[in-house]
């Protein structure tokens, strides 16, 4: 329950997680959420969209809000502003998910103590796609810096 | 708990390159291939969308080639790389997804001559327009730009000046006028300096010099800092959908490579001077001894530079590594490792003149090799006047920093008193 932001702590949240609510995922396929969310579900995540303006994206159910969705969630995944996060954090806390996620240029504060205080993991500013990638395998073929150095074989 | 931060020769040889997921290889497998097959058709509408990473064509990207841009990439502090056939075609593949038609380049005026020719002759038919400017002044490029300039571009150590670079100051000029500073780091090698961090946004490589080290292949490679902000309105091609890949936004999706990915996805793709993998590989097993060659060359031309300063036949030596050297204070700062491993020099102009007592001693030399490259582990020589500006006029080749009487040398790895010997042998012919 932590504040995590390393390659180890990073990997252990993207090997135990199998279930990613998506706030903020658009139906429009070149929207980074959509990316990275087809990207986690082709490797393998199940993904729930969370999108009051959408009834299906991905082919999966898509929720108003994060308690509304009836099964366990590991990740719940902020595609949303800064100031947007904290009621997200309490919601998550809520519903017993396991990590609050926020993406690629999003951090707030305020948010990640709701998460922490109720025992959650939390990741600021990082893309899941780009860390699955980056961590699992994919990025380095991009010619990306992983800042993996290793003498096993990817996983 | 933080990650554990590699050291600079750990990199050399493991950044880039895990061993491989399907055989365990530890030593990098080349990807002789074209073509990579696709899982499904959703997976080949993945892959062409750049929603999933991986490989599609050889031109675009492939695993060999994608080690060696993760390696530089680490190496000089960068977030993405993209390698490319050749350093020119890395450094065109740079400036033409950073300018366009209409748009202007500030440039250093001692700039390598293939680079000032690409800018002077070949970007001005596409309608890019370059300002030369004196590098050892950095006002010089405050006061060259306007406002459709794109990015000022410089080298750390100049070729053949070997003049040394101020790069806070032209990347604080940069970053006034929201432009990024692109720095061709060849002659230095991230060994000896690491543009990005003294603030510059994009290095440059001709990787066929001291990275390869070995004078077998050509290569080239850009590098991106991640640290640039495409965001500020100056790079709408970054900020809008793309039309070269049906709209895209890349600094959006990609962020912090969001530039290498457009190089890639978009300049790489359709212009096409790709890196072949066996050439990565080749420039590849050079670097991983980067750490071991740069200091040998750095010292071998330090020793050569002082013994060519109190040789009677030498007119002058010109190395940075030298309290002379116009940029020896700069040096000190953005090379306090050593000065790399190149220098020029002139003879003493006797009955026939320096220009043909230069091109004497290199007819004498025995052991350094009369070749136009540098960075090689074997010492090389070349007398610039006769042979690299032999096109330009005696007021020419003033103006772009060659002297009639000046010899570069490239010092190389071998025994420094062989190295001496051949010189000294060398210049007593050139007298006679």
């Amino acid at each position: 329950m932590a504040l995590i932001d390393d390659i180890t702590g990073l990997r252990r949240i993207l090997l135990q997680s199998r279930t990613i609510a998506v706030i903020g995922l658009s139906g429009s396929w070149y929207r980074p959420s959509f990316f990275a969310a087809k990207y986690m579900q082709d490797h393998g995540y199940r993904i729930v969209p969370v999108n009051p303006a959408c009834d299906e994206v991905l082919g999966q159910k898509c929720y108003p809000t994060l308690r509304e969705i009836p099964h366990k969630i590991d990740i719940v995944d902020c595609f949303r502003k800064p100031p947007e996060i904290p009621p997200i954090a309490r919601d998550a806390v809520a519903i017993g998910a396991k990590v609050l996620w926020m993406q690629l240029g999003i951090r707030n504060e305020e948010a990640a103590k709701i998460a922490l205080d109720a025992g959650l993991d939390v990741v600021m500013n990082r893309c899941v796609k780009i860390e699955h990638a980056r961590i699992l395998g994919g990025l380095n073929w991009a010619g990306v810096n992983t800042g993996i150095v290793s003498a096993r074989r990817p996983g | 708990m933080a990650d554990h931060e590699f050291g600079f020769e750990t990199l050399c040889l493991h950044a880039g390159h895990i061993p491989d997921a399907a055989t365990g290889a530890r030593a990098l497998p080349i990807y002789q291939t074209t073509s990579f097959v696709f899982d499904s058709a959703d997976h080949a509408a993945s892959l062409f969308n750049l929603q999933t990473f991986g490989n599609v064509y050889s031109r675009i990207s492939n695993p060999t080639v994608a080690a060696l841009e993760e390696r530089v990439a680490a190496l000089e502090g960068g977030r993405a790389g993209l390698a490319a056939a050749t350093g020119m075609a890395a450094q065109m593949l740079a400036l033409l997804t950073l300018a366009q038609n209409g748009d202007h380049i500030v440039a250093a005026r001692t700039l390598y001559g293939g680079t000032y020719s690409q800018f002077a002759v070949t970007f001005a038919q596409f309608g890019i327009d370059t300002t030369f400017v004196d590098a050892d002044d950095p006002q010089a490029f405050r006061q060259a730009i306007r406002p459709n300039t794109k990015c000022i571009y410089a080298e750390t150590i100049g070729n053949p000046q070997l003049n040394v670079l101020d790069i806070v100051a032209v990347a604080g000029i940069a970053h006034e006028a929201q432009v990024p500073l692109v720095i061709d780091n060849t002659l230095a090698s991230p060994w000896l300096c690491r543009p990005i961090e003294h603030g510059a946004d994009i290095v440059i490589h001709s990787v066929t010099k001291y990275l390869g080290g070995h004078g077998t292949t050509m290569g080239g490679i850009l590098v991106e800092s991640g640290k640039f902000d495409w965001g500020n309105g100056k790079f709408p091609q970054m900020t809008t959908p793309s039309r070269g890949y049906h709209g895209v936004i890349f600094h959006e999706t990609f962020g912090d490579f969001g530039f290498t990915m457009k190089a890639r996805m978009e300049t790489m793709r359709t212009l096409g001077p790709t890196l072949s993998p066996f050439s990565a590989f080749l420039l590849l097993q050079g670097i991983e001894t980067l750490h071991l060659r740069m200091p040998r060359h750095c010292e071998s031309a330090l020793a050569v530079a002082r013994h060519l300063s109190e040789h009677p036949a030498v007119a002058w030596v010109n190395y940075p590594g030298l309290p002379q050297s116009a940029t020896h204070e700069l040096s000190r700062r953005y090379l306090p490792r050593g000065a790399g491993g190149i220098l020029t020099f002139g003879l003493k102009a006797r009955a026939r003149g320096g220009a043909a007592a230069g091109e004497r001693f290199i007819e004498a030399a025995r052991m350094m090799s009369h070749l136009a490259n540098v960075g090689d582990a074997k010492t090389l020589v070349i007398h610039p006047a006769s042979t690299t500006h032999r096109q330009l006029d005696d007021a020419e080749q003033r103006a772009a920093g060659v002297l009639p009487e000046m010899i570069r040398l490239s010092v190389g790895l071998e025994t420094l008193d062989d190295i001496l010997w051949d010189i000294d042998q060398a210049l007593a012919q050139a007298q006679g």
